[in-house]
């Protein structure tokens, strides 16, 4: 477990935040400005604080330098070692598992490159390696992915989420993008000016309507897990979650694999009666546990779904024209095709 | 060939070499903490080291000279102080126009490191920390061999400012043959003996060679550097 708590003050801007991370990824979710990179520079010992209480296992180590932290950091920008090649990047930090580091990101043809013969994704991935190489005890992603393009990020991504999978420390995760938390995280401390203004497991945090506003109204949307049944000679692939049977577009995973569903609430809509002659497929039976009017036209409603939980987003006009309440039993509909395949992991 | 130039000549260049070899050596290590202290550090006084660094660069090279003479004369009180502690003489000695070539060549040669470590991205100093290294071995690993290019610039700009100063070392140490009269100071006396003319310019012919070389040289190994580092 990593306990972190740090403050410091800056020009016009106050940084001040508490939070725990266990084993796992915990994802430091916030707009740009909002001082997710300054809480894991600070975490690693690079920014000075007023105040810092930085804790492993109970292990104190806020008054060590960086160099005695043994935290893995990968920075935005990659920053390998531009005089050394990637073998030797790889090893400036230890040689950790190194046949197996390598094999698994991918990097055993680029060892006698340079660093300035990289593409970003492969710049990323060396430099994920070397953290990994060091075998250290907590390790900090810092937006790795947001300095890449499209197809770059998806290179990325898969390894990540390997890595996700295989490690057993606390793993903090500097992120704005929804979609790249819902996929990697199992938790979520949402930063907001500075301050933690929302954490706890994504599911929960993610269905929460008070969630939105920090969120971003794009951005919000429940995650739902559930177990992947097959896939049909249509195309489709059907996962069991705990909400119910959900179609979904493409092929994922295998029979009885694990899978993570993304649904953004702003592709949620409500109806008082079961729908028929319709083209979306999905259609769950939920009861409305919270309605949360924002400042605008919306209305975040969040819905309860057997023992899973969603959100949808929609008008305040539709809210009071179906006189929606707590309580109310309601169905939800999902377009297959609004669910991304980013979206499912 | 040994007798294009006469036994004097050979002798002033020789020290010429010796000089600006020492010279450079010696104010290399101080030329790059005083580079890294003014690149990096924020501290009182890092204005006035600034100043300091650079004053002999705009000095008149004579006033230079004579501060030398009366800081580090026999009498003066860092003359004695060095001569006590370590036995090393700079009054009238080679030493001394050893002392004068680097004083005068170190604001090039620091301004050349300085700008060559301005130029590193310090976030993979950051990086190298995060992967356990210690300050002294960032240093060793990361900020030398990244300022290499600049450092041998300085120390190049440093050997060519050695084997060409006259005010400061004529001033400082005078022009004794055989101890203090280098291949400038060597072409300016040639040039007050009647017919001494032919034998100063192909002195100066020499130390054309002898830049021009030192420059190639340099590019060389800047451009392997860089090279390498682009492949």
């Amino acid at each position: 477990m990593l306990k972190v708590s740090v403050a410091k003050s800056f020009e016009g801007f106050a940084l001040d935040a508490t939070f725990e991370a266990p084993a796992g990824v915990t994802a430091i979710f916030g707009p740009s400005g909002s001082g997710k990179t300054s809480i894991i520079r600070a975490v690693a010992g690079l920014l000075g604080c007023d105040r810092a209480r930085i804790s492993l296992d109970g292990v104190e180590l806020s008054e060590l330098p960086p160099h005695k932290r043994n935290m893995g950091y990968v920075f935005q920008d990659a920053r390998l070692f531009p005089h050394m090649t990637v073998l030797k990047n790889l090893r400036y930090g230890g040689m950790h598992d190194e046949e197996a580091v390598i094999a698994v990101l991918g990097l055993s043809a680029l060892l006698e490159r340079y660093p300035s013969s990289l593409s970003g994704g492969e710049k990323q991935r060396v430099a994920l390696g070397r953290a990994l190489m060091s075998a250290p005890k907590v390790l900090l992603l810092d937006e790795p992915l947001s300095a890449l393009d499209g197809p770059r990020k998806a290179e990325v991504l898969p390894y990540l989420e390997a890595l996700r999978d295989q490690t057993s420390i606390p793993i903090l995760y500097v992120s704005h993008d929804m979609g790249e938390v819902a996929r990697m995280a199992s938790r979520i401390v949402v930063i907001d000016q500075g301050q933690v203004a929302l954490a706890g497991e994504v599911q929960d945090v993610l269905a929460d309507p008070a969630a939105v506003p920090f969120v971003g109204l794009n951005a919000a949307g429940a995650v739902l897990t559930g177990r992947v049944v097959g896939l049909a000679d249509d195309g489709l692939t059907k996962i069991e979650t705990g909400a119910g049977a959900l179609w979904v577009p493409g092929a994922v995973g295998r029979a009885g694999s694990h899978a993570r569903v993304r649904i953004p609430a702003q592709d949620v809509i409500l109806s008082r009666s079961a729908p028929k002659d319709m083209s979306a497929l999905n259609v769950l039976s939920v009861t409305i546990s919270a309605l949360e009017h924002g400042k605008g036209p919306g209305v975040a409603v969040a819905l309860q779904a057997g023992d899973a939980r969603l959100l949808a987003r929609i008008t305040k006009r539709s809210c009071e024209a179906m006189k929606l309440k707590n309580g109310d039993q309601v169905f939800a509909i999902l377009k297959a095709t609004a669910i991304a395949p980013s979206d499912i992991s | 060939m040994t007798d294009w130039l006469g036994p004097a000549e050979w002798t002033a260049l020789w020290l010429s070499l010796k000089v600006a070899f020492w010279a450079t050596l010696v104010s290399l290590p101080f030329g790059f903490a005083a580079a890294y202290a003014l690149a990096r550090g924020n501290f009182y006084g890092r204005q006035t080291l600034n100043v300091l660094v650079h004053l002999p660069l705009v000095m008149p090279p004579v006033v230079t000279g004579y501060l030398l003479l009366l800081g580090f004369g026999r009498s003066g009180p860092l003359g004695e102080l060095f001569e006590n502690l370590f036995g090393l003489i700079f009054a009238f000695r080679w030493t001394g126009a050893a002392l004068a070539a680097a004083i005068m060549g170190f604001p090039l040669m620091v301004r050349a490191i300085r700008l060559s470590l301005e130029a590193i991205d310090t976030g993979v100093e950051e990086a190298a920390a995060t992967l356990g290294a210690s300050n002294w071995r960032i240093l060793r690993t990361i900020t030398l061999p990244l300022a290499w290019p600049g450092i041998l610039a300085g120390a190049i700009l440093g050997v060519a400012k050695g084997m060409g100063e006259f005010g400061a070392t004529i001033t400082f140490v005078s022009n004794i043959p055989g101890q203090t009269q280098t291949l400038a100071l060597s072409i300016d006396t040639l040039l007050e003996i009647p017919g001494g003319e032919p034998l100063a310019l192909r002195l100066a012919l020499v130390s054309i060679a002898i830049a021009a070389v030192a420059l190639i040289v340099s590019e060389v190994l800047a451009q392997r550097v860089t090279k390498r580092r682009a492949s």
